[in-house]
């Protein structure tokens, strides 16, 4: 019989507070790396000018240790508990929050979560949006992602009728980008979940936005030359960086499906800005 | 895109605003107000009641932003653009009572871009996700207004050459549209 490996909710907050802070400060390689090329192949000299400036803004807030977007999200956390993990001294769910309570607070992020009626702050960036899977193994993956709110009102879902096919998602997501325009500070990634229920659609979305950058879906060929399909669609629309006018509206488009109900055909886009931050840590 | 970028300083008036047009680059000193969703809300319906606003609105420009929070002995946190189509059901107002200028990102409405041509205002784009570079031309930063509010209350900035594109101006001019004839191949 597997023993059972034991975690401690402190760790788990620990964890969290400094993977939050980590990505609000810096981007992954991935993306810099990304940025750096759009900023090579933008023909258009004010979204050359833009992407300079994303580019010297990395380099001040990695010396300055200052967040890159002064939106430093709301704090989804994405959490992958082995099956014979044990979370000791305290409550996971308390533990996420603590942690990103404590992120927000010493890592002097901002505050960005409200009362939907009131619209009063909550004080702390709590309560966290949490997805946790169990899964086999004795570890714990947690990811941390800040999500900006520009990006995220100009995500949508649709549940499309299974007869417009792969053509209708192709629109649909070309579409929402297109609506999208400036407002979610491109160049963006474009996250689209295709199947499951109205809600898994939209998790599946978010979750391709995790996806090192550019890397094609592995698991269908379908998938990988939809991506490809739509990124040069997104790209022929002309928005460019900030909506200023070019060729790089999206550096990516990530796609995620998984079977659905005979009758439906859910499709959630899930827009990222430029700013596409988070950090994982295996515990 | 102008090559050399034109700078200006705040209050704006009638006569600055429509020198300026789509696209060109500006740098801006001065005065700014911050000011974004729940602030705007107070601020208009302190106007509906005739009560004065909490700054001098005349020839005023407000940067719709909301900064984090300053580390102990700087001036600032990170601060940028915050997307202005939200702010678009008060801007008319605000302008009428002397509102020169806003900055944010993203496309105005009709009615935003109308009342600019009416009242001779312009609206920048400041670039999104690039706050940390956006601090550094924050000289003086305050709360003037809506304390209780958060990263939303009004704070009172002194900016120096904050860098700028201007979106909208005093001929209905739009950045994007142009943007996109220019680009667009669909």
């Amino acid at each position: 019989m597997r023993r059972v490996r034991e975690i401690s909710a402190g760790t788990v907050t620990e964890t969290l507070r400094d993977l939050f802070i980590a990505a609000n400060l810096e981007m992954g390689r991935d993306m810099q790396d990304a940025l750096a090329r759009a900023a090579e192949e933008e023909e258009s000299p004010l979204g050359r000018y833009v992407l300079q400036k994303i580019l010297e803004n990395m380099d001040v807030a990695r010396k300055e240790s200052l967040p890159l977007c002064q939106d430093t999200g709301l704090a989804v956390v994405f959490a992958e508990m082995g099956q014979e993990v044990h979370i000791v001294g305290g409550d996971f769910q308390a533990a996420v929050q603590e942690g990103v309570r404590q992120a927000y607070r010493e890592g002097y992020l901002r505050k960005s979560l409200c009362d939907p009626l009131s619209r009063r702050n909550t004080g702390d960036n709590t309560p966290a949006v949490i997805f946790t899977e169990v899964v086999p193994g004795d570890r714990l993956k947690l990811i941390a992602m800040p999500k900006g709110g520009g990006s995220e009102n100009m995500s949508c879902s649709a549940m499309l009728v299974p007869a417009e096919g792969k053509a209708g998602i192709v629109d649909h997501v070309v579409a929402c980008v297109r609506k999208a325009g400036s407002n979610p500070c491109p160049p963006v990634l474009v996250g689209v979940g295709i199947g499951g229920s109205l809600e898994m659609s939209g998790v599946l979305a978010k979750k391709a936005l995790l996806r090192p950058l550019g890397t094609a879906n592995a698991h269908d060929e379908r998938l990988a030359a939809m991506e490809r399909e739509i990124l040069e669609g997104v790209n022929r629309l002309g928005i460019g960086p900030q909506g200023y006018g070019g060729r790089v509206t999206a550096l990516a488009v990530h796609m995620e499906m998984m079977p659905c109900h005979i009758a439906s055909l859910p499709v959630t886009v899930n827009i990222q800005c430029h700013v596409a931050r988070h950090r994982e840590a295996v515990l | 895109m102008t090559s050399e970028p034109i700078r200006l300083e705040t209050p704006l008036n009638d006569e600055l605003c429509e020198r300026l047009s789509v696209g060109d680059r500006v740098l801006l000193s001065g005065v700014l107000y911050t000011g974004r969703d729940a602030a705007h809300h107070r601020l208009c319906d302190a106007a509906v009641r005739g009560e004065p606003l909490p700054f001098p609105v005349q020839g005023a420009v407000i940067f719709y932003a909301g900064p984090a929070p300053a580390k102990p002995g700087a001036v600032t946190g990170s601060i940028g653009p915050t997307t202005s189509y939200r702010m678009d059901p008060f801007a008319p107002r605000l302008m009428a009572l002397g509102l020169k200028g806003m900055i944010g990102k993203g496309r105005r409405s009709p009615e935003v871009v109308s009342a600019m041509k009416q009242y001779k205002a312009v609206y920048f784009g400041a670039i999104g996700g690039i706050a940390a570079l956006t601090a550094r031309c924050i000289r003086e930063s305050a709360v003037v207004a809506y304390e209780d509010l958060g990263p939303e209350a009004i704070f009172r900035l002194v900016v120096f050459e904050l860098p700028l594109v201007v979106i909208n101006d005093t001929k209905g001019r739009d950045l994007y549209d142009e943007a996109l004839k220019t680009y667009s191949r669909t």
